[in-house]
Order: structure tokens, then sequence, then C-alpha cells
């Protein structure tokens, strides 16, 4: 019954969806009723897809085998979390949650959103539902979710690399990137549509934008530690295609932040703005179809249907094709915003923008010109972190530095010699950790040596707009724009750490015999049979101690599932304070001894560190603009009476 | 001000991004690693022997004139297992198969052969998968058809069928 | 040359304690020369393995990928250089086993759309900038 009622309610919100781009776009043709009506059925859209993925986690959470998705990717002794976490790991649940967050956010912006101009906002609410229309198709023609099955008394499991706490919230946070981007999106279908783009429009996207920014940054930074630490190899960033998918949307974002700052402050880059909204949005829907379709093998991809990926891509051309026409047809109405100087925070600004846009079309170029290459020729090539580091890294490198002066240049005109006095203790500390460099690490490549010289410069410059000011004045959105940036460095400089003071051993070890990696010291005492609620584990009992100081015991376990067989390494992580100590048990060998592989990576830990801090930047920055907003409304609303 | 052409530059833009993703999905990414030594001379390569009388097979037994097939395979592969009936009767119309396992163990190896039949000429376990991939092979079974030169001229991916028996049977006429 | 040589040897006579009984197997475990042992982890990154499609040799479990970085560590132990090792399995496993593209015609997009990008990027700065210089 569950089952079915999930499917009625996708049916219902389908129709909503419908109805909400029919009086959205009559509404805008004057008809008042219908106008008023199209925030609260916005509303119920989201309230009934929601009831039907309600319905999902319900069938899933009671071990449903009589549906037909439950059967094919749960399994009844699976943990409970992993259960309720099942409904997302695979094709039909994910576009079903990635449709619900979609009418979540067109919920919000009915509920919520004030300062539009209620033609453009009614343009957006449409836009809104006729991506939600698609996707509702999308699943009930080619994906639908409830799907019975008769018969059937065990599933088949949930891969085991996906089973892991962190992973089970990790698409939702993600999705919530990826999808709240379509709220940039229809707000600049929606502009376009009225011709209505100046600060105003750039205020009201801005948290909209922010708030989907967090989500990507959160969603980034915790599927690469995800990686790092259950793929058992060390590595924490492989350039694969789904993780490209994520990064994509996640440039387009960051330049459409910056652009919509200029734009809400000087009223520039009017067209550019709108560009990049419904770019960014663009990406996460070939993002979405890169993992759906079946175009590409990767570890994470699941789903190969090519019937469903040319849905899909129909789909993507019709929104992005439609939103792109759109642009060309209406952006001449769209006058050109106020102009600036060569030497101003808006044009730092500009080339900041264009950086992380090439940066973006490398990405694109290294993750399709391969797909491309082999369809159109058969010639099969791969492109990976080689490529991308030294194409992209330098560049991103550029942008770095271009960073560290940005906030330290005066908006629309500055003095040269000025800024070359703000940016004096940034590159001193740029110099000084040169010198550090040369002094403590001797020889290492070049990338990461610049990359630790940039890193350290744009630390302090990251904290200079802090300087010379009462810190209790400073405001919230501010401190936000510190953190972030600041975050940047922080997370360049565990990279370029990671890449040139990694120090790892592999090993073939019996029981009593100790091995060294850095400055660690590794006894491993035995290996033990471990049964864990899943799977079997075999468990080595490490003793780790550097120099003198305390043994510390390490876990690091093989286990071995079953349903469906696959053998997984949990890797035993000791954070210090200056680094991780990252050991994994492989296999035993012939010969009796067992295969472990020992890491020391110092401040790696500062990847993820860095990514948060960019992450609690951004929230900073949302709350202080919420409250400033919501003091402007209370200001404007207590005008009349006074 | 004009802006001129260049507003429509994103829409063709996006529309050759479409395209571009609409040639992809109609020929999506193969799985299948081709050799890169077809039409070569056959790479040096030695086994060790598994069952006592038949010898290991190894590269310098091909250049003897006669036209044979190639096959890599293992013992804890199941398409091989499929495949093995076919090979046998291959073997029966006459076709030289010599076999290499791969990461086996004569064991495994004596049992798959008790149960499935011996196809194999020459029949040896390839250490560490030096054979395989010296010929630039990426997974079980593949068989490579080789002439009387020691050249290769071809390799088939996966399990051979009964069509495919056929036309391995064709190439090693023609190579006669 | 011959240096290192006679270290071995005399390692070799030294008592069977002192030594692993087993030759180390080179698919897990690092060559003893960190330098090579370098060279080869940076090749090993770089190659992609064909069983599991997606990740480089150093980071797969597949017995393909394991017996690859043997033959890499030995082939490097050995004195071939990385690019030699490299090229060997290119021979075989085409361009696709490599992570890092050769730089031909039919991958010359893969600059030369980036670059254009950036070209055009700075093109159409440069044209606003120069405007406002004349206003």
């Amino acid at each position: 019954m569950i089952a079915e009622a999930g499917l009625a309610a996708l049916w219902i919100a389908a129709a909503l969806a419908l109805a909400q781009l029919a009086m959205g776009a009559l509404g805008l043709r004057a008809r008042p009723v219908l106008a008023a009506a199209v925030a609260p059925v916005a509303i119920t859209q989201a309230a009934t897809v929601t009831m039907a993925f309600a319905c999902l986690v319900a069938v899933f959470a009671r071990s449903d085998m009589t549906v037909l998705l439950v059967a094919s990717n749960s399994h009844s002794a699976k943990p409970m979390l992993y259960k309720i976490a099942g409904a997302w790991g695979n094709h039909e649940g994910s576009m079903l949650l990635w449709v619900t967050i979609l009418a979540l956010a067109g919920a919000s912006i009915a509920a919520f959103e004030r300062r539009l101009p209620a033609d453009t906002r009614m343009a957006t609410l449409a836009a809104q539902a006729a991506i939600a229309l698609g996707f509702y198709a999308f699943l009930l023609f080619a994906s639908n979710p409830f799907a019975r099955i008769a018969g059937v008394i065990e599933g088949q499991g949930l891969n085991p690399l996906l089973q892991d706490p962190g992973l089970a919230f990790h698409p939702p946070t993600l999705y919530a990137g990826y999808v709240g981007m379509s709220a940039a999106f229809s707000f600049a279908v929606g502009a376009l549509v009225t011709g209505k783009v100046g600060p105003e429009f750039a205020r009201a996207m801005r948290p909209w934008v922010l708030a989907a920014w967090i989500f990507l940054t959160i969603g980034i930074t915790a599927g690469s530690y995800w990686a790092y630490y259950t793929l058992g190899w060390g590595g924490w960033w492989f350039w694969d295609p789904v993780e490209n998918a994520s990064l994509m949307p996640w440039l387009a974002a960051t330049a459409l932040l910056h652009s919509v700052t200029v734009l809400a402050t000087r009223n520039g880059l009017r067209a550019w703005t709108i560009m990049l909204s419904v770019l960014a949005f663009s990406m996460s829907m070939v993002g979405t179809f890169l993992v759906r379709s079946g175009i590409l093998t990767s570890v994470h991809a699941f789903a190969v249907d090519p019937e469903r990926g040319i849905f899909i891509l129909a789909l993507l051309a019709l929104y992005i094709g439609g939103a792109l026409a759109l642009f060309g047809w209406r952006i001449g109405s769209v006058t050109e915003g106020s102009r600036f100087d060569m030497v101003s925070r808006e044009a730092a600004l500009v080339v900041n923008n264009l950086l992380l846009t090439v940066i973006l079309v490398i990405v694109l170029a290294g993750t399709l010109y391969p797909l491309l290459l082999e369809a159109t020729s058969g010639d099969k090539i791969s492109v990976g972190a080689p490529y991308f580091n030294s194409v992209a890294g330098p560049l991103a490198l550029a942008m770095l530095v271009l960073m560290a002066a940005g906030p330290l240049l005066r908006w629309r005109r500055d003095e040269p010699k000025a800024l070359l006095d703000r940016v004096a203790p940034a590159v001193l500390a740029g110099a000084l950790a040169l010198l550090a460099v040369a002094v403590f690490a001797g020889r290492i490549a070049p990338l990461p040596m610049l990359g630790l010289v940039v890193a350290g410069g744009l630390a302090i410059a990251s904290l200079a707009p802090l300087g010379k000011r009462r810190l209790d004045r400073v405001p919230l959105f501010t401190w936000g724009m510190v953190l972030a940036h600041l975050g940047c460095a922080v997370s360049l400089a565990g990279m370029a750490c990671d890449s040139a003071f990694t120090v790892q051993n592999m090993a073939a070890m019996n029981p009593g015999e100790t091995r060294v990696v850095g400055p660690w010291t590794v006894r491993l005492g035995a290996v033990r049979e471990r049964p864990g609620p899943n799977y079997q584990a075999m468990e080595a009992v490490l003793v780790a101690r550097r120099g003198d100081g305390a043994p510390i015991e390490l876990l690091p376990q093989l286990r071995q599932f079953t349903d469906p067989p696959m053998q997984t390494n949990h890797a035993a992580i000791h954070t210090a304070w200056n680094g991780q100590l990252y050991l994994v048990l492989g296999e035993q060998a012939g010969d009796g001894r067992w295969l472990v592989r020992l890491w020391w990576k110092p401040f790696v830990v500062l990847i993820w560190v860095g990514g948060a801090l960019i992450a609690i930047g951004g929230g900073l920055s949302l709350i202080g603009r919420a409250r400033r907003d919501l003091a402007a409304r209370g200001g404007l609303r207590k005008e009349p009476a006074a | 001000m004009k802006r001129g052409l260049i507003v429509w530059l994103p829409l063709a833009l996006g529309l050759a991004l479409m395209a571009g993703l609409y040639l992809g999905l109609r020929k999506p990414e193969g799985h299948v690693i081709a050799s890169r030594l077809v039409g070569q001379t056959l790479p040096e390569f030695t086994t060790r022997p598994v069952l006592p009388g038949q010898p290991p097979s190894a590269s310098a037994d091909f250049r003897d004139g006669r036209p044979r097939l190639l096959n890599i395979f293992a013992s804890w592969c199941v398409p091989c297992r499929d495949e093995a009936e076919m090979l046998v009767r291959l073997k029966a119309q006459g076709v030289e198969i010599d076999g290499i396992a791969v990461h086996d163990d004569v064991d495994a190896l004596t049992t798959f052969v008790a149960a499935n039949g011996n196809p194999y000429r020459h029949l040896g376990i390839d250490e560490a998968g030096r054979a395989q991939m010296a010929f630039g092979s990426s997974g079980v079974p593949e068989t490579f058809v080789i002439d009387g030169r020691g050249r290769i001229l071809y390799q088939h991916i996966g399990a051979v069928t009964e069509d495919d028996g056929r036309k391995l049977i064709a190439m090693l006429e023609h190579a006669r | 040359m011959i240096a290192p040589l006679v270290f071995a040897a005399a390692l070799a006579a030294a008592p069977a304690a002192a030594i692993p009984a087993d030759p180390p197997d080179y698919a897990q475990v690092a060559l003893a020369d960190p330098a090579k042992e370098a060279q080869a982890a940076a090749l090993m990154d770089t190659i992609r393995c064909v069983v599991c499609q997606g990740q480089p040799i150093s980071g797969s479990n597949a017995d393909l990928a394991a017996d690859m970085r043997r033959m890499v560590r030995e082939r490097i132990a050995r004195g071939d250089s990385p690019e030699q090792v490299r090229a060997w399995l290119v021979g075989r496993y085409g361009d696709w086993i490599s992570f890092s593209p050769r730089m031909r015609t039919a991958t010359a997009p893969l600059w030369l759309v980036p670059l254009g990008a950036l070209a055009g990027g700075l093109a159409l700065v440069a044209r606003r900038l120069r405007r406002r210089s004349t206003r």
C-alpha cells in the first residue's frame, strides 16, 4: 500500500507542477486570481512530493521486498541507517530525492522570497515548475521507484563502499547544492522574461546562491574525505568524472557568488551574472546526466540504461537550450551596468570570474572530451590527474594570488601604489613561506612549492580586511568572506603538504615485526577475526609510536561482505597535530605475512579543515546578509507608521 | 549599445555540448580494452607447467608454420567454464589451442580440466600475470589467433560461442 | 654502477636471518631504494587500472592492477625510466592506460579549448576596459 500511495503522490505532485507552470505563465498576462494561487500551489507540490519520498524511505525501512527497487538495492540484514540510506543509494531513489529537493527549493522561494518584483517572482516559480515537470515525467515514465515484483524473499544488498555513516548523508547534501542552484537558474529565467536585472534582483538572488553553494562545498569536502578513508589508498581526489561532475557546478557557483556581489553592490556585470546563473544549474544538470545516464564508467556510477540517458539529455536540451535561447533573445533588454576602472575590486572580480570559468572549461573538456573522441573516432584516451594538475593547477594558483589582492581593492577605482602598500604584508608572508620551505623541506616539486608560498601570502592577505578595524564592528558577511578566503589558503596548504611531504611504506609483515613510516615506528601485534553486523573482518592490531611517545593502538580492518560479495579496506587513521598516520590492512600473502600499507601524511587534514572553513564562511555570510535584510525589511515596514 | 551576435554564442556552445553528449550516449564508453599487439609478432613469454606430461605454453613454440589459438583463461572465471565445452569441440575439429591460466594454481586447474575437459595442446600457469600483460590482455577469457610465423592476427574478448568458434576456424584456415 | 651490485652480493652472502626468506612481492611492497620507489609510485598513480576503469593501479585491489604494480617496480628497479615503462604499457593497451594524455592531433582540443576560452574571455574583458578609457 505504501508504495502505491507514494506513486499516487508522485502523480499528484506532477499535476500540481503542471498547474503551477500554467498559472505562472497565465498570471504574467495579468490574471491576478491565478497569480495569487502560484505560491500556495508551489508549496503544496513540495509537500506532496516530500510525501512520495517519505513513502520510499518507508518501504526501504520495512524491507518490503515486493518493491523492485528495495529487492535490488537492499537487504533485510542491513543496519537500519543503511536501509534508509539505501532509498537514495540507487538511480530511481536518487532521482526522486533530486526532484524533491527541487520542489522544496521552489516552495521556499514561494514562502520566503519577498524582494523580487511580483512578476519576476511568478516567472521564477513558473520556471521552477517547468524543470520539476520534466523530472517528474522522467520518474513516472522511465524510472518508477515504486514498481512491484512478485516473490522475492531476500534483497541483493547495497554496495559496501556506500555503507558508511558519512556517505548516507552525502548524496542529500550534494543534491541540496546541485538542485539548490535551480533557484538561481529560475531567478535568471524570471528576470530575463521581465527584463528587471539590477541590484535588487542580485540581493534577492544572493542568499539562494549562497545556500546552494554552502551545500555544494560541504558535499564536495565530505565526499573527498569519504574517498580518502573508505577507498583505503590514501588518495583524496581522483579527478574521477563523478567527482568532476560535482566540482563543475561549484566552480560556476563560486564565480556567480562573486559576480552577484558586483551586481548587488555596484550594479555591474548584469548580463554576465545572468549567464552564470544559467551556467551553474546547467552544470548541475550535466553532472546529473553524467552520473545517471550510464554514459561513463566510474567507481560511483551505477545506472546503465541508454533509454534513460536519452530522456535526461532531452530534458537538458530543453532547459539549458531554452534558457540560453531566452538569454540570446532577451539580454538586449538588459542594459549594461555601471563601469569601473582597471585597478578596482570589480576588475579583480571579473578576472577571478574569468579564471574560474576557464578552470570550469578545463574540467569540462577533460571529463567529456574522452567520451566524445571515443564516440566519434573510436580512439580511447584517459584524462586524469596529470592533465588536470598541470593545466588547471597554474590557473588556480594565479586565481588564488588575485584572491589575495581582491578584497584589499576599493570598488570602482583604486591607486596601484596604495594597493602595493596594502598587499605588502601578504607578500612578506609569502616570502617567509618560501624561506621556511627552503630551510625545512629542501627540494620539493615546483607546483607544491608555489602552493605553499601562495598559501602563506593568501592566509595573511585574507585576514587583512580585518586590520585597523574594531573587530566587533566588522559585519558578519565580511567575517564570512575572510573565513572563506582563509579556508582556501588552509586547504591549499594541505594539498601542497600532502603532495610534497607524504611518506608511504608498503610492507609484508609477520606479527611482531615493525616498519618505519616518516617519524613513526609501527609494530604489527596480531591479526584477528572480527565479525561485523553484515560482514566478516580481519582486524590487525598495529601499535604506532613516535620516538619515545606513548604507543597508540590502531585497528585497520579488511572487510568481506557477502551481499553483494565485495572486499573493502577499512583504514585506521591517527590524527596528530601535524598530520595523519593512515594504516591499511591488505590481504595475506602466500607466505603467511600480512600486507600492510602505511602512510604518514603531514598536515593533510588542512585540506578538509579549509573546506569546512569555506563552508562556515559561507554560513556566516548568509546569516549576516539575512540579518541585514530582515532589519531593512523591518525598517521599511515601520516607515509608513512613522 | 549593441552586443551583436555574441549573445547567441552561449546557445551555440550549449547546443554543441548537447550534441556531443548525444554522440557519447549513442556510443557509450566501451569497457573493452583491445590489445595493441594485433598485427604484430607475439611477445616473448613462458609459463609454469600444470599437468604431468603436458608441456607449458611458451612463445618459442609458435613459429612452427602451424597457426593456432592462444586461450587466456582461469579456473575461477565463470565464462571460462562456459566456453570450455566449445573449446573442446574446436579441438575435436583439429584446432590447436595453447592455454595460459592467470592467477591460478595447479590443484584448481587439475579440477577444472577434469570437470570441463582439456582442450589444450600446451597448458601453463602465467606467473604474476606477466604473459597476460605482455599480450595487452585485460581480462579472462580472451583468445588470440596466431599464424604460423608467430604473428597475432586477431583478439577475441570474452567467451567463445559457437558463432565465434566458426569465425576462429575460418581465420585459422585462412592463415594456413 | 658496480658498487651497488657488490653491495647486493654482499647482502646475499650475509646470514639468512638478515634477509627475508622470500623476495618481497613488489605488487604490495615498496622498493628498498626510496628514490626509485618514488619514481615507481608517481608512475603508478598515472596508470589506469584496466579492470576497475576509474582508478589508478596504485589505488586498486584488482589482481591485474597488482600485477602491473609488480611489473612497474621491477622494471624501475632494473633501471628503466618511468616513461619507458609507460611506453611499454601504452604499446600493449593503448593510450587508454595512461592518465597522462599525449599531445597529438586528436588530443589537441584538450589544450586548445581552454586556451580559446582564456583568449576569448581576455578579449571580452579587454574590450570593455578599452572602451572605458575613451569615455
